[in-house]
């Protein structure tokens, strides 16, 4: 069976290092959830998964200052 | 006669390491919690490795229960109806599985013409007598499936069961880190996943030969099922419930869920990162749960993210303006298959 997970929002985090996501932050089943850009990890492959089937938007991350800017 | 097939069977498949590939069988070890209530959904919950799943079958609670009449176990898994489904449609089902890795399962070799035959036990113990199906899937080969079903003969008593499945001469496990072979205990099963006959061989997927003959336990307030000394094993026969420490029980849960901590504490304002090496290596990137405020630290300082591999995880507070800053949250990870 596939899991119904319940999930109502989802932002990349951009890495600290460079300009790549390093994780997406989301709300699953009313909690605040840091998932990582992985397959094997199940809440990763459900939120692929409803982005895939138009159920859910990845929004992209937050704009982080330049350093020294 | 038992006897002597037993030592055969340690002397063909079990000599020298472990024989039980569950994980948690005596349902020790439960850091989610012990009771949860009101699920209707999919989830781990309570009881380490053990995950339920449910379609429109009422409300359930799950317990770690205390057992004191069944020697040599202390607890058990224990899946109460609280509101009832009492007639089932097409696509209603509940189960609750424990999900294994594939390198975890080469030895059964598993599509090849030596697949090994294996054995499961269990004891179990429910108020609603009569037919019940335990599922096996092979999760790397579009869910080849085996079925056997089991009876519980009296109500309110521990009953031992074992049963074997032949090998799969088809379909070979992938040597990885994701699901290989699930074991799912049915507890009802509508017309979707039981028009056809039980498909009591291993076979391609047929979804209405999974859990044919099942009983339907959402069909009354108070049903309950129990389970404790899981135990599946290479073989054709079973042995006796091989005990581990709570310990040893508790790192191998950790591998795929742990509850951990952080305290953020300094002076000045500004983003601070902490390198928190985890206690277990997971099995894959967990999902970190920032889960709040834990102790009586709470003074100034805000949790920003996460960011984890599989052995340790990078947490960043944001310190904020105060006269005293410190604050100490909980997290848990999560690599649960």
């Amino acid at each position: 069976m596939q899991d119904k997970i319940n999930i109502t929002s989802a932002q990349y985090i951009q890495s600290e290092f460079d300009d790549s996501p390093s994780n997406i932050k989301a709300i699953i089943d009313g909690m605040e959830m840091f998932v990582p850009i992985e397959p094997a990890n199940r809440h990763y492959a459900e939120i692929m998964r409803q982005v895939e089937a138009g159920e859910l938007t990845i929004e992209p991350a937050d704009e982080q200052p330049t350093e020294g800017a | 006669m038992a006897r002597a097939l037993g030592l055969a069977n340690l002397l063909d498949h079990q000599v020298g390491g472990r024989r039980n590939l569950i994980i948690n069988g005596a349902m020790q070890v439960a850091q989610r919690g012990t009771s949860e209530t009101g699920i209707t959904t999919a989830d781990y919950y309570t009881v380490d490795r053990f995950k339920l799943d449910f379609s429109s079958l009422g409300t359930w609670t799950m317990d770690q229960a205390d057992v004191t009449d069944l020697p040599g176990f202390a607890h058990s898994v224990k899946l109460t109806c609280t509101s009832a489904k009492t007639s089932l449609d097409a696509g209603n089902f509940g189960l609750i599985a424990t999900l294994i890795e594939g390198q975890d399962l080469q030895h059964l070799k598993k599509g090849t013409s030596s697949a090994e035959s294996f054995t499961i036990s269990f004891y179990v113990k429910s108020n609603k007598t009569g037919t019940y199906v335990l599922e096996v899937g092979d999760h790397d080969n579009a869910y080849r499936h085996i079925s056997k079903s089991f009876t519980i003969n009296a109500s309110g008593t521990w009953e031992y069961k074992t049963i074997t499945f032949e090998g799969d001469t088809t379909g070979v496990l992938d040597n990885d880190n994701d699901s290989g072979l699930g074991l799912v205990f049915w507890l009802a099963a509508g017309s979707t996943f039981s028009g056809d006959p039980l498909q009591t061989s291993w076979d391609s997927y047929n979804g209405t030969s999974r859990a044919t003959g099942n009983v339907n336990l959402a069909d009354q307030v108070d049903n309950y099922l129990q389970i404790t000394g899981l135990q599946m094993e290479l073989g054709e026969t079973a042995t006796p419930f091989e005990h581990r420490s709570y310990g040893e029980e508790l790192a191998l849960c950790q591998r795929y869920y742990e509850i951990c901590a952080v305290m953020f504490n300094g002076d000045g304002v500004g983003a601070a990162d902490f390198i928190i090496p985890l206690k277990v290596t997971k099995r894959t990137t967990p999902t970190a749960t920032n889960t709040g405020t834990t102790g009586s630290y709470s003074y100034n300082w805000t949790f920003s993210s996460i960011s984890s591999i599989n052995n340790d995880m990078t947490v960043r507070g944001v310190s904020s303006s105060g006269a005293y800053r410190a604050h100490r949250y909980g997290i848990t990870l999560d690599a649960e298959l």
